[in-house]
C-alpha cells in the first residue's frame, strides 16, 4: 500500500519523529516501495500457521526473589543532560 | 427519566515481593529518588529483563483465590508509549495471554448476594514517579518504583453503585491481603483503582458512552468519584448533550472530575510480543503446589467463623474483612480458646481505640497473645471487665505484658471474703440513713451501698463476692 | 610472517612461547591502526591507553600462570553496539555520540577475562541498521581490498579491521547478515551463532528476536576459540539458552556428509562470479568425500519481506528508549515536554534508522498489526519449518552469502529497497535462528573476495567449524591478504 502524508503523520506521532520538508517526499516515496514489497506477503495462506516469535522452545526462565545492591545513583544519573537533586530533570510534565 | 450506573474496575496492586519484576533492585517504599534503580530498571541501553518467579506464583495465588482459570501458556507483551516515568518507553505487560481469566468475587451488599466476574488478570510493571518542582517549574523523575511487580485485576462492567464497588473492592484486599500477594497500602500507591463508569435510562439495553477514571487511592475517594461521575454523566444527557469517551482524573479535594489532555496521545500502543522474554508454562503441577499453598480465605473463614463460633455475622465480616483482624482474633482465641469473648474485645475496645487513634488495622501493634492473657485473667476473677480495660488500652498503646502489669500496678481484685467484709461492715457502718431506709424496706439502696464498698475497694473487688457478702450482711440487720 | 600478518592463534602460541609479548604485539597493531585508519576508518574509537595499559595487565596474569586461554594476549576489537564500561558506545549514532556505559556486555566481558587487548570500537551502520556501513554518523568504513567499494554491513568495521591487520579478531554482531555478509565482502572468516549461544547482554538491541553477536576472523580455527570463549548460557539474557559452554576439537573429515544446496539463494541478481565461486566450493567438498545435492526451500522467496517486518517492529519499540532524558542526544531547544521528544530523536538519528522506526510504528500500529506484524510471524514458521525439513536430510546447506560482492560506495543507498534484496542470502537464517559460517571461496573479477556461506542446524556450530575448517585446509582463500595491495 502507499503511504499517504496522513498516515507518514501518524507513525509520526507513534514514533516521536519530525520529518522535514526536505525529507518527506523522498521517506514517503521509500516507505511505500519497501511497504508495497513487503504486501508480497499476501501471497501466502497463512491462515493455519501459528504466529512464532521464538524460534526454539525456551521456555520458563526465572529470577529467584532476591535482592542485589542497586547502582550508585550517581552513574544511573551519569549520562542523563539534565539533572538535579539525583533526578532526571524534565520540563514540566503536565496531564 | 430514570438512569442506571454500570460499572466496570481496573485495579492496580503491588506485589509485596522483595525485588522487581525484571531486576533484583528492592521494592521497599520511599528511599532517596534513583537509589533503588539499576541498568536494567533505568532502561539503559543493551539490559535484559530476567523474570522473577515470585511474580508469578503471586499471580496463580490471586487467580485461584479470585476464582480463575490460570493460562497454562503465559507470554508478555510490550505496550509502547512515550512519557518520562517509562524509561524504556515500553510497559512489559501482557495483551493477548493474560495469566488468569474468567474469575469472579462474591459480594454482599444490603443483604443481597451479587457475582462480580473478573474478566482477566495480568503481570506488568510499575512505572516511575514524577515530582513536580516549583522552583525551576519543571519535574524530577524518580525510577525507584520502576519495575516494581504489578497484577492488573480487571472486572467486568458488572457493578451498579458504588456500594457494590466497595465491597468488592473491600473483599479483594481481604483476599491479597490473605494470600501475601500485596500489602494493600492505598496511601503508598500499593492498591489503586481506575473506574470505568457509563449511565443508561433504566431499563435500556444499549450501554452509553463510558469514561475512565484514573488512578482514585481512598474507598471514599472512590465512592464520591462515582457519584459525581454519574450526576455529571446524568447532566450532561438531560441538557441533550453527549458523553465523550475519554480519560479524566477525579480531584477529590474540588470533588470534580476533569478531562485529562489527550494532546500527541493516540492511545495506539502497539502492543507486540516482548522479545527479550520467553514463553511461561504454567502445569498442573504448579497450580496445585500454589493451591496447597495458599492460607484460608476470607469467604470460607466466615463461614467456619459462623458454624464453628457462632459469631454475630456482623462481627464476622468486619474481623474476616481484614486479614489484620484476623490475625489478631486467631492469635488471642489460641490462648484463652473463648471466641465469642475475643469477638467482643475487637469489636469494642480494639475498634473504638483504633478509631480514637486513626490506627489503622495493619498498624496495631500489640501482641495478640495477651488479648487472649487478659480474657483467661478476667475469667479467673484476677482482674475485674472495668480493670481490664484499662489495662487493654496500655496494651494497645504500649504493647505492656498484662500479667506483669497487673501486678507491678497493684490492681489485682481483691477476691479474699475476709477483707471485703471489713469494708462491708465499715459501709455499713458510715451509712446509718441508708440502713434506715433499707430497713423500711427501699431496695435501691442496695445499689448506693455496692457503689460505696466497690469504691472503698478501689474496684478491684469482685463484684460478685462483693454483692453476696453485702447481701449477707444486711440480711442480718433484717 | 610479519607480526600482524599471523591468526590470534598463531599470536597467541608465540604469546604463550614468549617469543612476543603481549605489550609488542598491541604496540605494533595499534601502530597499523594509526597508518591505516585514515584509508579505511575501521575503528569509531581507539583505545590506545587502555590498550596498552589492559596489555600490561594481561602480560603479567599470563607471566603468572593466570591466564590459559590460547587466545591470551591477543589485541582484539568490538562493534561499537556493545556496551563497555566507562568506553564510548555510540552504535554510530549521533544519538549516543557521547555515551558511556556503566557495564559492560556480557560477550566483551568473556573476551576480556580470557585475556583479550581490546583496541577500541568498531564502525557500523548506525544502529547496525544497513547492509554497506555507511550509515555511520561518524563516516563509512572502506574496504581495505577496495576503497572504492564498501566493506558490507553493519560490521564493516569489524571485518575491514580484521582485512586490514588493525585488530587480530574482533567481534561483530548479525541480526540479519550483518556479521556473515561483510566477511564476505572483505574476505574474511565470520560466524554468526544460533540464536541463544552468545549472551545478548549488553548488545545494544536493534531486532532483540534476531540479534546475535558472533566472531570474526582470519581463519576457521581462530573463529571456533572466539566462539567458545564467548558462548554460553548467561542468566542475565533469558533468551540465552541452558547449555554448557562448547568444547569440541575440530575434526575436519567430510566424507560422507550431505550438503544441500537451496537453489532460491541464486535467484535474479546474483553476479556469475559469485555463483562461480560458490559452486567451486561445492566441487572441493565433493573432492573432500561429501555429497552435494540442489534443493528446493521456496519459502526463503518471502524471507526479506518478513525480516523487514519483524526487525523494524522490534526496532521501533527498541530504540523509543532514546528521549534525550537519561542519556543520548539532548536537544538544547524545545518547546515543552513533547518537542523534547521530538527534537531529541530527530536530530540525533540518520534518515536510515528514522525510516526503519517509522515502518516499525506502522507494521505495529492499529488496524495494521495482523496483515504484517503478525503474518511475518507466521512467514518465519514457515520459513524454519522449511530448513527443518532440509536438515531432516541434510548436515549442513551451501549458499552464497550475498548475490554480488561489494557494491560501490554511495550506489546502495540510492536505492534501499534494491538494498534490503540484497539480504536475500542471510536473513531466512536469522529468522529461524540458525547458524551460518562464512569463509573466504574466491575473487570477483575486480579482485574484490567471494564469501561461502554454511548454513547449520540449530545448536550445530560444532559441524558447520569443522566444515569450515576442512574448506580451508583444501583452499588458500582465506590466506590471501588485500595488505600491501592497496595505499
Amino acid at each position: 500500500m502507499k503511504i499517504t502524508d496522513e498516515l507518514l503523520d501518524y507513525v509520526g506521532i507513534l514514533a516521536r519523529l519530525h520529518i522535514s520538508e526536505e525529507e518527506r517526499e523522498k521517506t514517503k516515496e521509500e516507505i511505500s516501495k519497501i511497504i508495497e514489497y513487503m504486501d508480497r506477503l499476501n501471497e501466502l495462506d497463512t491462515r493455519q500457521i501459528e504466529a512464532m516469535s521464538h524460534a526454539f522452545p525456551v521456555k520458563n526462565v526465572f529470577r529467584e526473589d532476591v535482592v542485589q545492591p542497586s547502582v550508585d545513583r550517581e552513574e544511573i544519573i551519569l549520562n542523563a543532560a539534565n539533572k538535579k537533586e539525583g533526578c532526571f530533570k524534565v520540563p514540566k510534565a503536565v496531564e | 427519566m430514570e438512569f442506571e450506573t454500570v460499572l466496570g474496575l481496573e485495579v492496580h496492586t503491588e506485589l509485596a515481593t522483595d525485588t522487581k519484576i525484571f531486576c533484583s533492585c528492592s521494592t521497599e517504599f520511599g528511599g532517596e529518588p534513583n537509589t533503588h534503580v539499576c541498568e536494567v530498571c533505568s532502561g539503559m541501553p543493551g539490559t535484559l529483563p530476567v523474570l522473577n518467579k515470585k511474580v508469578v506464583e503471586f499471580a496463580i495465588r490471586t487467580g485461584l483465590a479470585t476464582n480463575c482459570e490460570i493460562t497454562r501458556y503465559n507470554k508478555f507483551d510490550r505496550k509502547n508509549y512515550f512519557y518520562p516515568d517509562l524509561p524504556k518507553a515500553y510497559q512489559v505487560s501482557q495483551l493477548y495471554l493474560p495469566i488468569c481469566q474468567n474469575g469472579h468475587i462474591d459480594i454482599e451488599v444490603n443483604g443481597v448476594k451479587k457475582s462480580i466476574r473478573i474478566k482477566e488478570i495480568h503481570m506488568e510493571e510499575d512505572a516511575g514517579k514524577l515530582i513536580h518542582d516549583p522552583w525551576d517549574d519543571c519535574t524530577l523523575v524518580d525510577y525507584n518504583r520502576c519495575g516494581v511487580p504489578l497484577l492488573e485485576i480487571v472486572s467486568e462492567p458488572d457493578f451498579s453503585s458504588a456500594e457494590e464497588v466497595i465491597a468488592y473492592l473491600t473483599k479483594l484486599k481481604a483476599i491479597l491481603q490473605y494470600t501475601g500477594v500485596s500489602d494493600c497500602k492505598m496511601e503508598q500507591g500499593s492498591l489503586r483503582a481506575d473506574v470505568n463508569l457509563s449511565v443508561k435510562p433504566v431499563g435500556s439495553k444499549e450501554l452509553g458512552t463510558r469514561t475512565e477514571m484514573k488512578n482514585i487511592n481512598s474507598f471514599k475517594a472512590i465512592a464520591r468519584a462515582i457519584e459525581g461521575e454519574r450526576q455529571r454523566q446524568i447532566e450532561l444527557i438531560q441538557e441533550g448533550k453527549k458523553v465523550v469517551q475519554e480519560t479524566r482524573r477525579w480531584d477529590d479535594n474540588k470533588g470534580a472530575s476533569y478531562a485529562m489532555r489527550s494532546k500527541e496521545n493516540a492511545q495506539d500502543y502497539r502492543y507486540f510480543p516482548e522479545p527479550d522474554l520467553v514463553p511461561i508454562e504454567i502445569d498442573e503441577e504448579w497450580i496445585e503446589q500454589v493451591r496447597a499453598s495458599l492460607p484460608e480465605l476470607p469467604e470460607a473463614k466466615k463461614e467456619r467463623y459462623l458454624s464453628e463460633y457462632h459469631l454475630p455475622a456482623y462481627d464476622v465480616d468486619i474481623i474476616t474483612g481484614s486479614k489484620d483482624l484476623v490475625k489478631i482474633f486467631e492469635e488471642a482465641y489460641e490462648v484463652c480458646k473463648n471466641a465469642k469473648e475475643v469477638s467482643n474485645w475487637i469489636m469494642g475496645e480494639v475498634l473504638r481505640l483504633a478509631s480514637e487513634t486513626s490506627t489503622l488495622p495493619e498498624d496495631i501493634s500489640f501482641d495478640a497473645k495477651n488479648l487472649g492473657k487478659l480474657i483467661l485473667l478476667v475469667k479467673d476473677g484476677v482482674v475485674n471487665r472495668n480493670t481490664a480495660k484499662e489495662v487493654f488500652e496500655k496494651m494497645f498503646s504500649h504493647n505492656v505484658e498484662p500479667e506483669k502489669y497487673i501486678h507491678d500496678n497493684n490492681l489485682k481484685m481483691v477476691n479474699d471474703d475476709s477483707a471485703v467484709k471489713e469494708v462491708v461492715e465499715k459501709v455499713i457502718a458510715a451509712n446509718p440513713d441508708s440502713i434506715a431506709q433499707f430497713k423500711e424496706g427501699n431496695e435501691k439502696v442496695n445499689k448506693f451501698l455496692m457503689g460505696q464498698c466497690m469504691k472503698q475497694l478501689k474496684g478491684k473487688a469482685n463484684p460478685a463476692i462483693v454483692t453476696k457478702i453485702l447481701d449477707e450482711e444486711l440480711s442480718k440487720l433484717k | 610472517m610479519e607480526l600482524c600478518q599471523m591468526s590470534g592463534l598463531e599470536l597467541g602460541k608465540k604469546i604463550k612461547a614468549k617469543e612476543v609479548g603481549v605489550v609488542e604485539a598491541t604496540k605494533a597493531v595499534l601502530e597499523n591502526i594509526e597508518k591505516r585508519e585514515q584509508s579505511y576508518h575501521c575503528y569509531v574509537t581507539v583505545c590506545k591507553e587502555e590498550a596498552l595499559a589492559q596489555a600490561e595487565a594481561v602480560q603479567k596474569k599470563i607471566d603468572a600462570g593466570a591466564l590459559d586461554s590460547p587466545l591470551a594476549g591477543v589485541p582484539a576489537a568490538v562493534k561499537d553496539n556493545m556496551c563497555t564500561k566507562g568506553m564510548q558506545t555510540s552504535c554510530a549514532s549521533r544519538m549516543l555520540e557521547t555515551f558511556k556505559p556503566i557495564y559492560t556486555a556480557t560477550a566483551v566481558q568473556k573476551l576480556q577475562d580470557a585475556g583479550a587487548v581490546i583496541l577500541g570500537k568498531t564502525n557500523m551502520d548506525e544502529f547496525a541498521m544497513g547492509s554497506t556501513s555507511e550509515t555511520s554518523f561518524f563516516g563509512a568504513t572502506k574496504n581495505p581490498w577496495n576503497q572504492d567499494h564498501v566493506p558490507g554491513g553493519s560490521s564493516g568495521g569489524s571485518a575491514a579491521a580484521v582485512a586490514a591487520e588493525e585488530a587480530f579478531y574482533t567481534l561483530g554482531s548479525d541480526t540479519g547478515g550483518s556479521i556473515r555478509q561483510p566477511a564476505s565482502y572483505c574476505g574474511i572468516t565470520g560466524l554468526k551463532p544460533t540464536y541463544g549461544t552468545v549472551s545478548r547482554y549488553g548488545l545494544i538491541a536493534y531486532a532483540s528476536s534476531l540479534d546475535q553477536i558472533g566472531p570474526m576472523a582470519k581463519t576457521v580455527e581462530d573463529v571456533a576459540e572466539i566462539y567458545k570463549i564467548i558462548a554460553g548460557h548467561d542468566k542475565k539474557d533469558s533468551t540465552s539458552v541452558h547449555q554448557p559452554a562448547p568444547s569440541f576439537t575440530l575434526c575436519p573429515d567430510m566424507k560422507g556428509k550431505k550438503i544441500g544446496i537451496p537453489m532460491e539463494f541464486f535467484g535474479e541478481g546474483i553476479e556469475e562470479d559469485v555463483k562461480e565461486a560458490v559452486y567451486h566450493g561445492a566441487k572441493v567438498y565433493e573432492s573432500l568425500g561429501a555429497e552435494v545435492e540442489e534443493i528446493k526451500m521456496p519459502a526463503i522467496g518471502y524471507a526479506i519481506p518478513a525480516y523487514y517486518i519483524a526487525a523494524c517492529a522490534e526496532a521501533s519499540s527498541n530504540l523509543s528508549r532514546y528521549d534525550g532524558i537519561k542519556y543520548g542526544h539532548c536537544a538544547t531547544k524545545y518547546d515543552d515536554l513533547v518537542d523534547l521528544y521530538y527534537q531529541s530523536r530527530s536530530e540525533g538519528f540518520g534518515f536510515e534508522v528514522k525510516k526503519r522506526i517509522l515502518i516499525g510504528a506502522f507494521v505495529l500500529s492499529s488496524g495494521y498489526y495482523d496483515a504484517y506484524y503478525n503474518k511475518a510471524l507466521q512467514v518465519k514458521a514457515l520459513i524454519k519449518q522449511s530448513y527443518d525439513d532440509a536438515f531432516a536430510k541434510y548436515d549442513f546447506l551451501l549458499t552464497p552469502t550475498a548475490p554480488t560482492t561489494a557494491p560501490r560506495v554511495g550506489e546502495s543507498l540510492k536505492d534501499t529497497l534494491k538494498m534490503y534484496l540484497s539480504d536475500i542470502c542471510t536473513v531466512s537464517v536469522n529468522l529461524a535462528g540458525l547458524p551460518g559460517l562464512v569463509v573466504p571461496c574466491g575473487f570477483d573479477k575486480k579482485g574484490l573476495p567471494i564469501g561461502l556461506q554454511l548454513i547449520g542446524k540449530a545448536f550445530g556450530e560444532e559441524t558447520l567449524l569443522n566444515a569450515g575448517l576442512a574448506f580451508q585446509t583444501a583452499t588458500d582463500f582465506h590466506k590471501k591478504t588485500p595488505v600491501g595491495k592497496e595505499a
